[in-house]
């Protein structure tokens, strides 16, 4: 086996100076009732070139020549090419977690590097070194808040990505932990602030909004605060979209928030790995969940980097760790940061205007043709947009199949009122010649008898 | 001591040799306004203004980010990355976290296009190739285990503990009783206590045996009425297969328990034995351990769960299913199901490259794969018991652990002994772990050690048993070849600075 580096002769040598007659005596301890006496039942051992020929051709029956409008929470952006030569550096790549500070401190500095462009972006004082993606770091956040304030009560918006949602009735289920869903304003797919008003009481822990939310209508914040904030509960802002904080406003109002870096850099992958963080204002970060890389001084007085406040983690604290979370997403928030530092303070706002002009293109483009219409209107967004038809989706979304388009996704599916609405996404890898074909396919509407 | 090219150099020791790595700031440090790594094609679209289109929710001012431009970043990153030991680089004796080779091949089969830019909302119609992908490695995976039942879902080992012991509590609801309470034994990962906190049980320590194991009687004593499960590492964080497994499963099958199973050792089992064989109703693998994914400086994992027919009904949402047609597709009607643990369907990227060393391997591969991680483990065992105290003599399997019991009497303790290895070229054990052991030199060698890095190790960690004796000052100050020496943990973490800030700037 080409990764095993022994010959037959060196194991019968290794074994003899153990005291082995063979290696079944290393196994001996297992009841032999359990040994597995076969071969498993597993393809057989194949050639490097057959490896890559069988996911050559999974990829092709992927189909890789189609135009996308999919966004909803996972999102197509360029990848710069220095990402994938810098991550796959074995000294990154095929490292451990940085435990052992002085042969770690590359991993270590470039934590560190994150956390604080996390920070800046996100308007927080701190961030993590990653959670596992956008959706189980919004539903840690919000156990971070039941911790931070002692109280036992959710409130979440309707408009937050109805996975993360799921994910954190996962999480709540067994936690004792109520949680109120407080709907949208229709006009303005916004969280609908009387309700919401209604609904954050004095057992509030925390209210999860999403911003721009899964409509891709960017949230009220000062105001959604103010409400949350009056009533002594914090306020956690969900990000899907990384990207968009190049051009929208920090939710500087916020308590927590609970990002999926995924945009910055890192590949759609069919859904993961992702990049989920958690950032937050300075006087919680000890209920913070997952691991922190601090700045300090060795023997010499040289700086140096190491994971710190460990005294939250489950390595130390067990079953009173602020969170079970140990591996997390190392590598891919490496992608992140090297994405962050490529576009970087000018490059960042320049790609989210690009990205806010192909969606206000876009969205303008469908909208205008027949039977179309845009739904919430009424508020801003980012690059992702409602589209009603008249003609249910599933008609003209094979259309657009049959001439490589594969349109905005079904909102139904998760918001029954919402009929023949579509959430489309536009970043600037979209051309406007795709999105020109796109509109008169879905202007092609067969005529009605 | 040994030479390079027969020459003891001044700076040679062992295998390694100093040279200099290159001193680098931060990026914020080195950013200089107006400089570029980046360039966006002509927009083809009318420009917008976002102060009209955002109103009051429009940024006013840019994030401080770097300004560099792309050789900067290049050199920035590789400089770092030179900082950091590998696997790459040699042998990552990590006890538990299993440090074996990433074949790169898994690293260029991730990367190929109609994977890796598959949206995962794509109709399913276009993602059969990646759905088929799933299919085969969760067959492989149930292959491997022995069980009935499998989710790809999970992020990580203990996001996949969370969804097992979940997987548990949903069962035992559907027999009428959530009941109370988790076993643990005191050997194992502080991820399980949490993971049985974090799903509303109360946790109950298991205080190990004489040799390390489960104690049956205490074990039995303890299994009731509200015990959900025991959550087992096999084999223990001693390295040590517990033999009287089946009646563990026994004692608490026989009160209605379930035996979860921490497959964090998974590499010491692979071809050999299977713990759907032995009793496991629920488990996880760690697919970033035994299946060669990379630890990537911590991350990403991936911690698929498999289970028992019984349990099955209660897998979290989607699960994957086969049409009448041969295609697949994911099936979200699952009224029993616990939910999602994770948005989307997994880590997609990590089940490719778990896949392909699956592939790399076959049946035979596997096999011996696990048999030389045993093989290594015991090596290492024998050449170094005379010079390190053996707590427990029990058989080893794919790691040993030793205590530091013989060296601490000279003021030499594991982590000492830990930081001294730096200096030979290795990273080094795990430190102070499994706790039931005081002053623990956890080792797992994995099978990816050639007889000659596992000799350099052996004769590495004897040179140090030396030096504990006669020049114990020289192992409790290591590291003396590192870029930086010991770091101020106390200093980090009672005045925490966790992100750079420009000097005198006003907060936005």
């Amino acid at each position: 086996m080409r990764y095993l580096p022994k010959s037959d002769e060196e194991r019968r040598q290794m074994l003899g100076e153990i005291g082995a007659a063979s290696i079944d005596d290393l196994f001996a301890v297992i009841p032999a009732e359990y040994r597995l006496d076969r071969d498993l039942n597993v393809p057989r051992q194949q050639a490097e070139s057959e490896i890559v020929g069988y996911f050559r051709a999974a990829g092709q029956k992927n189909a890789t020549d189609y135009v996308s409008f999919l966004g909803a929470g996972a999102y197509r952006h360029y990848r710069p090419v220095i990402i994938d030569a810098l991550v796959q550096r074995g000294e990154f790549l095929t490292s451990y977690t940085p435990y052992q500070a002085e042969i770690t401190q590359g991993t270590l500095q470039a934590i560190f590097e994150f956390q604080t462009m996390i920070a800046e972006l996100t308007g927080m004082d701190v961030a993590n070194a990653s959670m596992y993606d956008g959706s189980t770091g919004a539903a840690e956040a919000v156990m971070m808040a039941v911790r931070v304030t002692g109280r036992h009560k959710a409130v979440v918006a309707a408009a937050v990505h109805p996975e993360y949602r799921e994910v954190l009735a996962t999480y709540a289920l067994h936690q004792g932990l109520p949680t109120t869903l407080v709907g949208y304003d229709a006009e303005t797919g916004r969280i609908d602030l009387g309700s919401l008003e209604a609904a954050v009481t004095d057992e509030t822990a925390c209210v999860l909004v999403q911003s721009p939310n899964f409509f891709g209508v960017i949230e009220d914040i000062p105001a959604i605060a103010e409400i949350a904030h009056k009533k002594g509960a914090l306020l956690i802002v969900s990000i899907a979209e990384a990207v968009s904080l190049g051009i929208v406003r920090p939710p500087v109002e916020a308590d927590i928030v609970a990002m999926e870096a995924q945009s910055f850099g890192v590949a759609l992958s069919y859904g993961g790995p992702f990049c989920g963080v958690v950032a937050a204002k300075e006087q919680y970060v000890r209920q913070m969940p997952g691991r922190l890389a601090g700045q300090t001084v060795d023997g010499a007085g040289n700086r140096g980097f190491v994971l710190t406040l460990a005294t939250r983690e489950q390595h130390i604290r067990r079953e009173k760790a602020t969170s079970n979370i140990c591996t997390n997403q190392a590598l891919v928030a490496l992608m992140a940061t090297i994405f962050m530092a490529v576009y970087g303070k000018e490059g960042m706002r320049e790609l989210a205007e690009h990205n806010l002009a192909k969606a206000d293109y876009a969205a303008k483009a469908l909208a205008a043709q027949p039977g179309a219409r845009l739904r919430f209107k009424g508020a801003p967004r980012f690059h992702e947009f409602v589209l009603q038809t008249d003609e249910a989706p599933a008609a003209w979304n094979r259309r657009l199949m049959e001439n490589k388009i594969v349109g905005g996704i079904e909102l139904s599916r998760w918001y029954p009122e919402l009929k023949n609405c579509t959430l489309w996404c536009a970043t600037e890898v979209v051309t406007r010649e795709q999105i020109d074909a796109a509109a008169k396919v879905l202007a092609a509407a067969p005529v009605e008898a | 001591m040994a030479t390079i090219n027969g020459n003891p150099g001044p700076h040679t020791l062992g295998k390694v040799r100093t040279h200099p790595t290159q001193n680098e700031a931060l990026m914020f440090e080195k950013s200089a306004s107006g400089k570029r790594a980046y360039k966006l094609p002509p927009l083809d679209v009318p420009a917008v203004d976002a102060k009209e289109l955002l109103g009051p929710a429009a940024r006013e001012v840019r994030a401080e980010l770097p300004e560099l431009s792309e050789i900067e970043l290049i050199r920035h990153f590789t400089r770092l990355s030179t900082w950091n030991y590998a696997i790459d680089l040699g042998m990552y004796p990590l006890g538990s976290c299993t440090m074996k080779y990433n074949p790169r091949v898994n690293e260029f089969v991730a990367r190929i296009e109609g994977l890796a830019e598959a949206h995962p909302y794509r109709p399913e119609s276009l993602a059969q190739g990646v759905l088929e992908i799933f299919d085969l490695l969760q067959r492989c995976l149930l292959e491997i285990t022995g069980m009935d039942a499998i989710t790809l879902q999970p992020a990580a080992g203990a996001h996949g503990e969370f969804t097992g012991i979940l997987l548990t509590r949903a069962w035992h609801e559907s027999q009428g009783n959530p009941r109370k309470k988790v076993l643990i034994p005191d050997s194992a990962h502080g991820t399980n206590p949490a993971t049985a906190a974090f799903s509303g049980y109360a946790v109950e320590n298991l205080k190990s045996n004489a040799v390390g194991g489960i104690d049956l009687e205490a074990l039995a004593s303890r299994v009731d009425e509200d015990t959900a499960a025991l959550m087992l590492t096999n084999p223990s964080t001693l390295g040590v297969f517990e033999n009287e497994i089946h009646k563990i499963a026994d004692i608490l099958h026989a009160k209605g328990a379930l035996l979860y199973m921490d497959g964090a050792n998974m590499n010491a089992l692979v071809g050999k034995v299977r713990p759907g064989d032995f009793g496991v109703d629920v488990m996880h693998l760690n697919l970033h351990k035994t299946f060669s994914t990379p630890h990537g400086g911590g991350g990403p994992g991936s911690g698929p769960v498999a289970c028992k027919a019984d349990l099955e009904p209660f897998l979290p949402i989607p699960v994957l299913v086969q049409n009448q047609n041969g295609t697949k597709s994911w099936d979200y009607d699952r009224p029993q199901s616990i939910g999602r643990v994770r948005a989307f369907y997994g880590n997609t990227g990590m089940f490719i490259r778990a896949l392909a060393y699956i592939l790399a391997n076959g049946p035979d591969g596997l096999r011996q794969t696990t048999e030389d991680a045993v093989l290594n483990a015991n090596y290492i065992r024998k050449k170094l018991e005379d010079l390190y105290e053996l707590p427990y003599k029990t058989p080893s399997m794919h790691e040993v652990v030793f205590s530091d019991k013989r060296q601490a009497v000279h003021g030499v303790r594991t982590g000492d002994i830990a930081k001294r290895l730096i200096d030979y070229g290795f990273h080094p054990y795990t430190v102070s772990f499994p706790l039931i052991v005081h002053g623990a030199l956890m080792i797992e060698p994995t099978e990816s050690e050639s007889r000659e890095e596992l000799d350099l190790f052996v004769d590495a960690m004897r040179s140090i048993a030396r030096e504990a004796e006669e020049k114990p000052d020289l192992v409790k100050t290591a590291p003396h070849s590192t870029r930086v020496s010991r770091l101020d943990e106390v200093q980090a973490a009672r005045k925490p600075v966790l992100r750079w800030k420009r000097q005198g700037r006003g907060r936005e």
